[in-house]
């Protein structure tokens, strides 16, 4: 070849970070903390404690096998139904609040104050664990899927509004600005510019979000918030494992039916 | 009220943007009903910005556009809808709305003329849909009316675009770089079935255009833009050499010109 005398020119991926020092300090706190980390979950770890344990985990498992559907049969139904309700009503109203919040929390189409107004509300409904909020409405409304119900709404409007705006400010603003230059006014650009761009993710969003409602349903009864997470919790208490394999069993079949559902409908509008 | 005869009439306009460029500067075009306009000039000139500046999706920073009579520039909410609809514009990359159908995007040029809950559930007068029609057989794509408009290729997509503007009824149309995602067949077809439209219908139009043989092919006056100003406003004949380098910069135009006259007799 020509050029014989060019040296070989290596490369390598650049390090995250630069600093070697820096790297290498890093790389050992990580590893220390862990080992630390591990040291005291050891010493917390009794093995006289897990051998008693051993025969209900065994009872447990076994039972969980051999559901039994049927002792407790007019409980799981009220369980069940009332998470139905709290899920299909929650997200219905949820969806349709989370709408406004959604385009006063788009960027690119509301005015300043609105959208800071919103962006507060989206934060206030997603900083609080939704088991949180049920407590505080089981107090404020008393036990019942009431308390749940106004729980997953607001966890619904936080939920729906934030990844809706996101999906609005990623539109195409051409298609706005055509509408705009026909001289339509605010609400008929809307559905006719933006709805049309958004409106596949909005209907994946809602069967997503219905069926994560219902798997919340089944927690917040643990709290009393109504829904099948009472019975649940009910028939952990008083050690009828059979019962709980039974409602674990309805509740996988449910989410996987919903599942199913959520996934054909947003194959459909794509 | 109108000092003269002219249908629109732009004075003194200046764009100025917040991070301090001047996009426009003492822009005056006066242009009289019917005529046809093509707005040349290099990328970064503003010829975007004026036509934006007309129908006001842009808001110029000083000066006056006076459309029949009236002063844009001072309109704002209803009023200014009601002015925009006798404005039809015309996009570069088309700008339908992808996942509607195409009678719903030729549709759409008639919003400003129906109320809203009327147009959510497409509920369009009679005469409406008529001339939709109408106008998609004119632009040759009536059998695609209930296609989705991401269906079509580029040459049927800008062809919807021209049904929609027109659909609004309007005295000019601004049309931004029609033919600039088209390959040079469609570009000229586009180009033709947009001047043919606006006699028939004696809209005037002001015409974005990169392509200089193609603007002095189609159209009888020509404005150069440089800078945001205008440096050259005559008919293509008088677009030599010189003045195209005054608006592009040196480079070698031969071919352009040439081009131009091969082109006419090929045309004719």
């Amino acid at each position: 070849m020509a050029k014989e005398n060019t040296p070989k020119r290596t490369w390598s991926k650049p390090p995250l970070i630069k600093n070697p020092t820096i790297r290498w300090i890093v790389v050992i706190a990580i590893l220390a903390y862990a080992i630390m980390a591990f040291l005291t979950i050891q010493s917390s770890i009794d093995p006289a404690r897990i051998s008693k344990g051993w025969p209900r985990t065994v009872r447990l498992l076994t039972n969980f096998v051999q559901p039994d559907f049927f002792t407790r049969i007019k409980d799981i139904r009220i369980g069940v139904l009332e998470s139905i309700t709290m899920t299909v009503v929650s997200t219905f109203v949820g969806v349709i609040l989370a709408i406004p919040f959604s385009l006063g929390a788009a960027r690119n189409i509301a005015p300043r104050p609105v959208y800071l107004f919103s962006r507060t509300i989206i934060i206030l409904s997603r900083t609080f664990p939704e088991i949180v909020v049920a407590l505080l409405f089981v107090v404020m409304v008393g036990f019942g899927p009431l308390a749940g119900a106004i729980t997953l709404m607001l966890a619904t409007i936080g939920f729906i509004a934030k990844l809706m705006a996101e999906d609005i400010e990623d539109i195409d603003e051409s298609q706005v600005e055509a509408i705009k230059a026909t001289g339509a006014s605010w609400p008929q650009m809307v559905v006719y510019s933006i709805l049309p761009q958004v409106l596949p993710r909005f209907i994946g969003l809602t069967a997503y979000r219905l069926d994560i409602n219902f798997r919340q349903s089944a927690i917040l009864g643990i709290v009393g918030a109504g829904g099948i997470g009472a019975v649940l919790k009910t028939s952990m208490s008083r050690y009828d494992f059979d019962t709980t394999g039974a409602i674990l069993a309805i509740i996988i079949a449910i989410v996987l039916v919903l599942e199913i559902i959520s996934g054909y409908i947003r194959q459909q509008v794509q | 009220m109108a000092q003269t005869n002219n249908m629109l009439e732009i004075k003194n306009l200046e764009k100025r943007y917040k991070t301090g460029d001047l996009a426009l500067s003492n822009v005056t075009i006066s242009v009289p009903k019917g005529e046809v306009i093509a707005l040349i000039g290099p990328s970064g000139a503003g010829k975007s910005t004026l036509i934006r500046c007309v129908n006001r999706l842009i808001d110029p920073t000083a000066g006056q556009i006076i459309l029949n009579g009236e002063d844009i520039t001072k309109l704002g909410g209803r009023s200014l809808r009601k002015a925009r609809r006798k404005m039809g514009m015309i996009f570069q990359e088309y700008a339908l709305v992808e996942r509607l159908s195409v009678m719903e995007n030729v549709l759409s040029g008639r919003l400003g003329y129906v109320g809203f809950w009327a147009s959510l559930m497409r509920r369009y007068p009679q005469s409406d849909i008529d001339e939709a029609f109408r106008l998609l057989s004119r632009v040759g794509i009536d059998h695609f009316a209930d296609k989705r408009a991401d269906a079509l290729s580029g040459g049927q997509r800008q062809r919807v675009g021209i049904a929609r503007a027109l659909i609004q009824g309007p005295d000019i149309m601004l049309v931004d770089e029609p033919t600039a995602s088209l390959d040079p067949k469609t570009a000229r077809q586009i180009m033709r079935l947009i001047i043919e439209l606006a006699k028939e219908n004696n809209v005037a139009a002001i015409i974005n255009i990169h392509d200089v043989a193609l603007a002095k092919m189609f159209v009888s006056r020509i404005i150069g833009l440089q800078l945001g100003e205008i440096v050259f406003d005559g008919t293509p004949d008088e677009l030599d050499e010189d003045m195209l380098t005054t608006i592009y910069g040196e480079e070698d135009w031969e071919e352009t010109i040439q081009k131009v006259e091969d082109e006419d007799e090929e045309e004719s």
